[in-house]
């Protein structure tokens, strides 16, 4: 039966919301299959605005390799505003895929990727739009199997109730062997129903499906086990890790919006990986380890990219690029390469060292000098050895200086606030750093035409990383500490008013620690502050910290836990995690011996130039180290 | 910059939700797409120079809107004009490109020939409204602007009102219901009266109040022929004209669609 699209519907409805071209679809490079040509239908979702989830690299790829599938198709879907909302409502439309305006309830999978927890109140508003029942326990044949992944996933706990099942890692393969395990029970006429399906997946060890696995509790809160409860699903499901990313060219077309988005360039990712070790960051601990795609895979991926979009701007992406071993000849080549063609190259890096300033000048050649950027993320020396961020006082003063000499008008510093262990001493620090960074730029360049801005933002505790057992620091005191800082700053007469300051304020991140260190009590929360009208939760227009207080209270009444239990309080070595059983490949005693490094500043160096350490990945995850230099050079054009 | 290409193309379906800003990045692309060797502005932020005239609002459908593209080399413009449609997505199609050869685009766009189609509404009551429009010297109305309220007089600038009858069938429902069509020529005054301050007029006229939102589509514009009454196109002036009699932009219109 083929399904109608809901365009007419939803046409006369677009004059009257804002940005109406976000929901039209048509995108250069996007496809629309036929409906009855495919067994199985995926409707992939970005959990937020339409802007920003266009451009996710995650769901693009997903996309592309799903609609290569033969006998598959995958369409997209992205949170609408409330302003359609309320209309969709009024009229009874129901969600829909932007591609062909397909219903979401009609395919077999929704799935959806979380970058961050912020989404998860759009999951609930498209899940009822979609009219698809709210818990997974309620959904019946006709409804999709509603499958998460996103670094967010590897504590899917809070949203245990509304998913169906939630994936770790990369999606590339596993979206795949989900279709045809999906295809097979369709064929044999879906067998044992929605359960079977789910079983078939959990057994796999590589799906996680919370309602095969049962959490008890202590008395005080605490979790005491959390159990399968069915006889061969596994006690802990694995994460998935892309070998070779060689194999894995994607996008090769990527999609071309009409409407404007936050990222507006062809993106490849250089590696995937990051084992520098910071303490604080998540990202690098549940995507190791490091895999570097090759130069030439690279400078063809890009060549291709371009030609099939249009971009004028190309993002060499990773979590820190400046680390590819092959870095200075990428930048150089495709420096050459788009030479006069009026394109342009970024690179997010935010190393702090005079390598990063020459790779920035070899990709501003062809465009803009905006500003650079470091991210020293710690103010003072000590509070820098606690996170593992190894760079010296001396080091950025001297990077930043020669950033200036050479012609770089503007810094940008990111420093974090709330760290474990910090003092109002190690926040003022920030202060001392940027004066000093403004007296030494204005000494070597003999100007005073040089600025530097300190953006700041709330630290938040994160699973699967050596502070998963920190307290959070309270916003009463992030705020206090960030109002000191602009003080400081702002007070110096010499330097105050080269100096720009930027900062987050304490109460998100509170939530957000709420919903990154929840278990499955967290979901009455989130879903009474979606009933009470939470959207769009990364908005700081739409957020507000004071209803998801209020709606915690309430929803955890009967609970002998609260907001402050889950967010600034400190977990002691031996209690049971909500993601314990979700394994990342980190050996839970490494992680440990990590953080007690950190509270007595002990540092670990990258084993990808340094043995190994012993994190557990490799062994555990049956994956290895792979980074060149293969010693092979950028090809040149294909055509031309 | 060795040649200016003066490209027309419509603006269609559901991609007259577009606003300029996005059709202007869409073009950018689909020229660096097409290979056009635009030619770029000096400076540390080099623009691709391609200058847009009176482009129509985010929402309406056109037939007739107009570019303009400074290239670095000759090109044909035949050429331009495929690569350029095939690189565009569909609903931005390119209908004509013409190689500038005298004066400039924008002072030709005098008027405008708009179609509103009105999903639901009576024709006969529609038929009345314009009626008392036309017959009135001036028809003051408000819009709400950037800078806030502002009242003008929608009468003046229009040229031509007619209404037709249509089938028109409401979106999603499958039973037809009766379309009034409205067709109007405006001419390009400051400030600027469009189809939606002609309806409002047509509501404080005679109270007449369409149910659905109107689809207003441009038809044409160029300057005023006095024999027609509607805009010719805009491009004759620079084609060769050894080729044949320059048609009217009405015509080609119909051609197109
Ligand atoms: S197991 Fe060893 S080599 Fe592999 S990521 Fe961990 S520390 Fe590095």
């Amino acid at each position: 039966m083929p399904v109608e699209s809901l365009f007419p519907r939803l046409e006369p409805l677009l004059p009257h919301v804002q940005k109406p071209i976000q929901y039209v679809g048509g995108e250069l490079n996007s496809t629309v299959k036929d409906w009855d040509e495919a067994s199985v239908r995926w409707v992939l979702m970005y959990p937020d605005a339409y802007e920003v989830g266009l451009p996710n690299q995650g769901v693009q790829i997903l996309y592309e390799i799903l609609n290569e599938l033969p006998g598959t198709l995958a369409e997209r879907t992205y949170a609408v505003w409330p302003d359609l909302e309320a209309l969709m409502r009024e009229h009874g439309v129901p969600q829909f895929t932007v591609d062909a305006h397909r219903p979401v309830r009609a395919f077999d999978v929704l799935g959806v990727s979380f970058a961050t927890e912020l989404g998860y109140t759009n999951l609930l508003t498209a899940l009822d739009l979609a009219g698809i029942p709210l818990d997974s326990a309620d959904r019946g044949e006709d409804d999709p199997f509603v499958i998460a992944g996103g670094h967010a996933m590897f504590n899917p706990e809070p949203i245990a109730d509304f998913i169906d099942a939630a994936v770790l890692g990369d999606g590339e393969q596993i979206a795949i062997a989900i279709t045809e395990v999906i295809r097979e029970w369709k064929q044999e006429g879906r067998p044992g129903g929605r359960d079977e399906l789910l079983l078939r997946l959990a057994e796999s060890g590589g799906v996680y499906v919370p309602r095969f696995y049962d959490v008890e509790y202590h008395p005080d809160g605490r979790i005491k086990r959390v159990a399968p409860n069915r006889p061969r699903v596994p006690w802990r499901v694995h994460k998935h890790t892309v070998m070779n990313l060689d194999e894995w060219p994607y996008p090769k077309k990527p999609l071309v919006p009409l409407a404007e988005t936050v990222h507006e360039r062809y993106s490849v990712e250089i590696f995937r990986g990051c084992t520098r070790g910071c303490r604080f960051c998540q990202a690098g601990m549940i995507t190791r380890p490091v895999r570097e795609r090759s130069i030439d895979t690279i400078g063809r991926m890009v060549e291709i990219g371009l030609k099939e979009s249009g971009f004028n701007e190309v993002g060499l992406l990773s979590l820190s690029s400046a680390d590819h071993s092959e870095i200075a000849d990428i930048a150089k080549g495709l420096a050459d390469r788009y030479e006069g063609t009026n394109t342009s190259l970024s690179l997010p890096s935010t190393r702090v060292d005079a390598f990063n300033i020459t790779l920035a000048n070899e990709f501003s050649r062809n465009g803009r000098r905006s500003g650079l950027t470091f991210a020293p993320e710690g103010g003072s020396e000590r509070m820098r050895k606690v996170i593992n961020k190894m760079v010296t006082e001396e080091d950025l003063i001297r990077t930043v200086t020669t950033a200036y000499s050479q012609g770089w008008r503007q810094v940008k510093l990111y420093f974090m606030c709330g760290l474990p262990t910090e003092t109002d001493e190690d926040v003022l620090c920030i202060a001392d750093l940027a004066k000093k960074v403004i007296k030494a730029g204005r000494e070597a360049t003999g100007s005073r035409d040089i600025r530097c801005t300190v953006s700041i933002g709330a630290f938040v505790p994160k699973p699967h990383t050596p502070f998963q057992w920190a307290a959070q620091c309270d916003h009463e005191t992030v705020d206090r500490r960030l109002r000191m800082l602009r003080d400081a700053l702002r007070s110096d007469k010499e330097y105050g008013r080269a100096i720009g300051y930027r900062y987050h304020d304490g109460k998100p991140s509170i939530i957000e620690g709420l919903l990154s260190r929840g278990d499955r009590r967290v979901g009455k929360v989130i879903r009474a502050v979606w009933e009470a009208g939470g959207r769009f939760d990364g908005w700081s227009e739409h957020f507000s910290f004071d209803r998801w207080a209020e709606c915690a209270a309430k929803a955890l009444a009967d609970e002998p836990v609260d907001l402050d239990w889950y967010t600034t309080r400190e977990r002691d070595q031996h209690e049971v995690l909500p993601w314990d059983h979700l394994d990342a490949g980190l050996d839970r005693e490494w992680l440990w011996r990590d953080w007690q490094d950190a509270l007595s500043g002990g540092e670990v160096e990258d084993c990808r130039w340094t043995p190994c350490y012993d994190c557990g990945v490799c062994p555990t995850m049956g994956t290895e180290i792979q980074i060149g230099p293969s010693g092979r050079k950028l090809l040149p054009l294909i055509v031309k | 910059m060795v040649q200016r290409l003066r490209v027309r193309y419509a603006k269609r379906g559901r991609l007259r939700f577009a606003s300029h800003r996005d059709i202007s990045r869409a073009v950018e692309r689909a020229v660096r797409r097409a290979g056009i060797p635009v030619a770029y502005s000096a400076g540390f932020t080099p623009h691709p120079k391609i200058s847009y005239a009176g482009a129509a609002p985010t929402g309406v459908a056109s037939e007739a809107e107009y570019l303009e593209i400074g290239v670095t080399r000759r090109c044909d413009p035949k050429r331009v004009r495929d690569d350029l449609d095939a690189s565009l997505p569909t609903g931005l199609d390119v209908l004509d490109v013409v190689e500038a050869r005298v004066g400039n685009l924008a002072d030709r766009l005098e008027a405008s020939e708009w179609e509103v189609r009105l999903p639901g509404a009576d024709p006969a009551a529609a038929r009345e409204a314009a009626e008392r429009f036309l017959a009135a010297d001036r028809v003051e109305v408000e819009r709400l602007t950037k800078k806030g309220p502002r009242r003008f007089d929608a009468r003046g600038a229009v040229q031509t009102l007619t209404v037709a009858e249509g089938t028109g069938e409401i979106a999603g429902q499958e039973v037809a219901r009766p379309c009034a069509i409205l067709r109007m020529v405006v001419r390009h005054l400051v400030p600027a009266v469009r189809p939606d301050d002609v309806l409002t007029g047509l509501r404080l006229v005679a109270g007449f109040a369409p149910p659905s939102p109107p689809e207003v589509t441009r038809l044409a514009q160029g300057p005023l022929d006095a024999v027609t009454g509607g805009p010719a196109d805009p491009l004759d002036p620079d084609r060769d004209h050894r080729g044949g009699e320059p048609g009217t932009a009405g015509q080609r219109v119909g051609g197109d669609l």
